[in-house]
């Protein structure tokens, strides 16, 4: 296991300098300038500025010095919001993005969980029907159209809940919910086939014959084993929704790190926008990572695989 | 039925554990020391609604890129510094430039070179007094390379003694033509007489900064509202360098007993239909609208409608990457500029309260010492008449030797411009038999390379003033200005700008007969860009917000006059 998971990190920081190198590369293709005046200003007032932060240097200089002060840890600082560390900025806004995420993929799987096993279990039911539909729902109506849906409902009709802006956990609900349909539906739907195909296999044939009560069946047998393909699909949805959603943060106005992702590439904000990605990359591997790990918690032949090698 | 039931049900438990998981971050929230003070906010205005708490609820779309003075680019930028800072002027409610930090008019040399200022007797908002050293520190630090502002070369170079020779390596920062006499005297040198000094001396890169604070925070200067001092009407609080921000009032600002605002709120919704929302709720004093909802809310009493000082034309390119286009004929020129109907354009199609443009310079921007507009010196030119244009386009084609000319139109990819250029392409190419109109759309920064290449036939463009008088639209076309880039020259027009620089500097009714003559040589003779429309702003403002005071350049409102009333 622990051979196994060295190998892993060494990929991992292999991966991450691959994403570095391209993301330099592909942000230097990048049409425009990061000076938000740059239509107004003469060639050789904009060539001074660019001197200032280096970006008159040849793109391979620029690009050892860029990845030397990765190494350190070091991000630079933003040109958008001048003077400001994109490491503050990367936090600051993250902390919004990840409260929403957060709530959204804990409520959103644990819903869908439930949602996929009454629907397995009470089979080609009402039961079944109902969840079934509340999972097409969520997987095929976007997030966007169900923040704008619940902001009328709850915020405008019945203001009970605010409109939006970040003014303590109230503001938080409304969005988590938007978010959530996704886990949900995902959760459902993956839950129902396996628990169906785990169900019908024949070491619960076995255990129900040997007199082992449902429950037992359902949790210890049937569930566990449906939790495999589930744990693989909410991997990279959670680090999707952990760094953020652009349309849900705006249309609650909450100052997340989705938005910001988007808006530095528009304004060529190649530090930040460095920045954030390698952030996400990082995110996301480590994810895939403890999802693997997992794999061998909740899987143990997936553990023995892995050591063989 | 049954389904009903179980519908309710699963709502139900989806409900409920949204509140469950919102109680598990609780722990998290409980620190943002942030959002417990705007709860407090919120609750004192609403407790004393009827007493008129003096605090304004506002929308801004874009955060705070920067409120360094020297830094500065953006309009967000401008409008904070132009409430919390002040400069030697500040645009009064008319948008007329009254002395502020200046004691009363400068004393100006013969020849129009040399102004002495009197510096007022004010404080920065931690008690040291503002000196003329403050101004020139500021000044020096814009020029100055090393600082890489794009609005200090932009507009001293030309204008202030040594400006350019610094840009340039050849002069040293203490040679910018503005010295400290003493501490109250401050003297400002000019390469030329510039006859709307004054009203720029009310833009933010003017400002003073005081070199021992500014120099003791190093690089954290103006990253959040501690690393500031402030020597305007509010100071900023709140502020960590991202996200809102408030605005209280400054007690160290001289004319404090005119600002009647105790604090301002402010929170960055980019989302027009959030606004909305927040600002029917109550939650928000104003909401600027997108074209979708301008029209939505025409008719609604709450609507205000601000006329800006962006114009918007085309740019007609007459040599493409070193070929003649069929727009160097200027018939074509003048048939396209007059074949669509700008009144429908406006009303129709922008429906924000823009206005159709018959010019360049616009209207509600510059006035004479009499309050005269400056379209009042001038003309309108180029206006819709379907007739002419087909007059003018069959008297070019044929001297084109064609009978269909194709041409690329290049605009924006935002929905707004989409839609206008889809408008102009059915509008051009059903008034102009034979004319194919290709449209091509690209983000801003492509737009801005294919301009600097030269690459298109007509693109849809705008300007917006950083100063006031005609000559920022004026000189825009001139052979060797920057946003030129189409191929147009006409040594008449360059010889009439330039005369307004130097030899008219001086006699401001004749410089402007001659912005007038060269208005007209530009649209009326050559056609060389095509007048659409100027912009308009719609507003929803709550009635009870009085005395918000909007103005043509540098930063777009002032809250010093502002105060509310009957809430």
């Amino acid at each position: 296991m622990t051979k196994y998971i060295t190998k892993r990190v060494v990929y991992m920081f292999l991966s991450l300098f691959l994403i570095a190198s391209f993301t330099f590369i592909l942000m230097k293709l990048l049409p425009g300038s990061p000076l938000a005046s740059a239509a107004k200003l003469s060639v050789e007032q904009r060539e001074v500025v660019y001197e200032k932060y280096g970006l008159n240097d040849p793109i391979p200089v620029q690009y050892v010095r860029y990845m030397g002060n990765l190494v350190q840890g070091d991000f630079g600082t933003s040109f958008q919001y001048k003077n400001v560390d994109v490491s503050y900025l990367i936090v600051k806004k993250l902390k919004y993005s990840a409260i929403l995420g957060a709530q959204a993929i804990f409520v959103g799987t644990i819903i869908g969980i439930i949602l996929g096993m009454i629907a397995a279990l009470k089979q080609n039911t009402i039961w079944d029907y109902g969840s079934t539909i509340v999972a097409i729902l969520g997987i095929s109506i976007p997030s966007f159209v169900f923040a704008a849906l619940l902001q009328y409902v709850f915020a405008v009709h019945w203001q009970i809940l605010p409109v939006g802006l970040w003014d303590g956990w109230t503001s938080s609900i409304l969005p988590s919910i938007a978010l959530a349909m996704g886990p949900i539906a995902i959760a459902a739907r993956f839950i129902r086939t396996e628990m169906i195909e785990v169900l019908s296999s024949d070491y619960i044939m076995l255990a129900k014959a040997k007199g082992a009560n449902w429950f037992e069946i359902a949790f210890k047998h049937a569930f566990r084993n449906a939790l495999i393909p589930l744990v693989t699909v909410l991997g990279p949805v959670a680090a999707g929704l952990l760094t953020g959603s652009l349309v849900v943060e705006q249309i609650f106005a909450i100052p997340g790190i989705g938005e910001q992702f988007v808006k530095s590439i528009n304004s060529n904000d190649f530090s930040v926008i460095m920045g954030t990605t390698m952030f996400f990359s990082v995110f996301l591997i480590v994810i895939i990572l403890i999802v693997d790990i997992l794999y061998g918690i909740i899987d143990p032949r997936i553990r023995l695989a892995g050591g063989d090698k | 039925m049954k389904n009903k039931k179980l519908m309710w049900l699963i709502s139900l438990v989806l409900v409920l554990s949204v509140f469950l998981a919102a109680c598990g971050s609780k722990d998290e929230d409980a620190d943002t020391s942030k959002d417990t003070n705007k709860d407090e906010d919120k609750g004192t205005t609403e407790e004393t609604a009827g007493d008129e708490e003096q605090v304004l609820n506002l929308i801004e779309v874009a955060e705070i890129p920067s409120v360094d003075s020297s830094i500065a680019e953006d309009a967000v930028g401008f409008n904070v510094l132009n409430n919390v800072m002040e400069g030697l002027y500040r645009l009064d409610q008319e948008s007329l430039p009254v002395p502020a930090m200046a004691d009363g008019e400068p004393e100006i040399s013969e020849d129009g070179l040399t102004y002495t200022f009197k510096i007022r007797d004010a404080q920065w908002s931690n008690g040291t007094p503002v000196t003329a050293n403050d101004f020139v520190y500021a000044w020096q630090r814009a020029v100055d390379p090393e600082t890489g502002s794009p609005y200090g070369p932009y507009l001293m170079e030309g204008m202030v003694k040594n400006a350019t020779e610094i840009g340039d390596g050849k002069a040293e920062l203490a040679d910018l033509g503005i010295t400290a006499k003493d501490d109250k005297t401050l003297v400002v040198e000019l390469v030329r007489p510039v006859p709307y000094f004054l009203s720029l001396m009310s833009f933010g890169t003017f400002y003073p900064l005081n070199e021992e604070f500014v120099t003791s925070q190093g690089d954290k200067y103006a990253s959040s509202s501690d690393t500031m001092i402030y020597n305007g009407p509010f100071a900023l609080s709140d502020w960590d360098g991202t996200g809102g921000w408030k605005y209280v009032k400054n007690d160290k600002y001289w004319d404090k007993d005119t600002v009647k605002l105790s604090a301002i709120n402010v929170d960055v919704v980019k989302e027009t239909s959030t606004g909305v929302k927040l600002y029917d709720q109550g939650d928000k004093d104003r909401v600027v609208l997108s074209a979708e909802y301008a029209m939505q809310y025409a008719g609604d009493p709450e609507v205000t409608n601000e006329l800006e000082t962006s114009v918007f034309y085309f740019k007609y390119n007459q040599e493409r990457l070193g070929e003649a286009t069929p727009l160097a004929n200027v018939d074509i020129r003048k048939a396209v500029s007059k074949a669509f109907n700008k009144a429908e354009l406006t009303e129709a199609v922008l429906a924000n309260g823009s206005i159709p443009a018959d010019f360049l310079v616009p209207e509600d921007f510059t006035y004479d010492a009499d309050g005269k507009d400056f379209r009042e010196y001038s003309e309108t030119f180029l206006e819709y008449n379907v007739e002419e244009a087909q007059k003018h386009w069959e008297k070019g084609l044929a001297a084109l030797g064609t009978d269909t000319v194709e041409l690329e139109l290049l605009g924006g990819d935002s929905e707004n411009a989409k839609k206008q250029q889809e408008w102009f392409k059915s509008e051009l190419e059903r008034n102009l038999p034979g004319l194919t109109v290709n449209l091509k759309e690209v983000p801003f920064a492509v737009r801005l390379e294919l301009d600097e290449t030269g690459d298109y036939d007509i693109q849809s463009a705008g300007w917006g003033p950083d100063f006031q008088d005609p000559i920022s639209f004026m000189e825009l076309f001139t052979t060797n200005s920057p946003q030129n880039k189409m191929n147009y020259s006409n040594p008449e027009l360059d010889a009439l700008i330039e005369s307004t620089k130097i030899e008219l500097a001086k006699d401001p009714v004749a410089r402007w007969e001659a912005f007038a003559k060269a208005e007209k040589i530009l649209l009326e003779e050559d056609a060389a860009v095509g007048p659409t429309y100027q912009r308009g702003r719609m507003a929803l403002m709550k009635p009870y917000v009085k005395g918000l005071a909007t103005h043509p350049f540098g930063g777009d409102y002032s809250y010093k006059w502002t105060y509310i009333e009957g809430k």
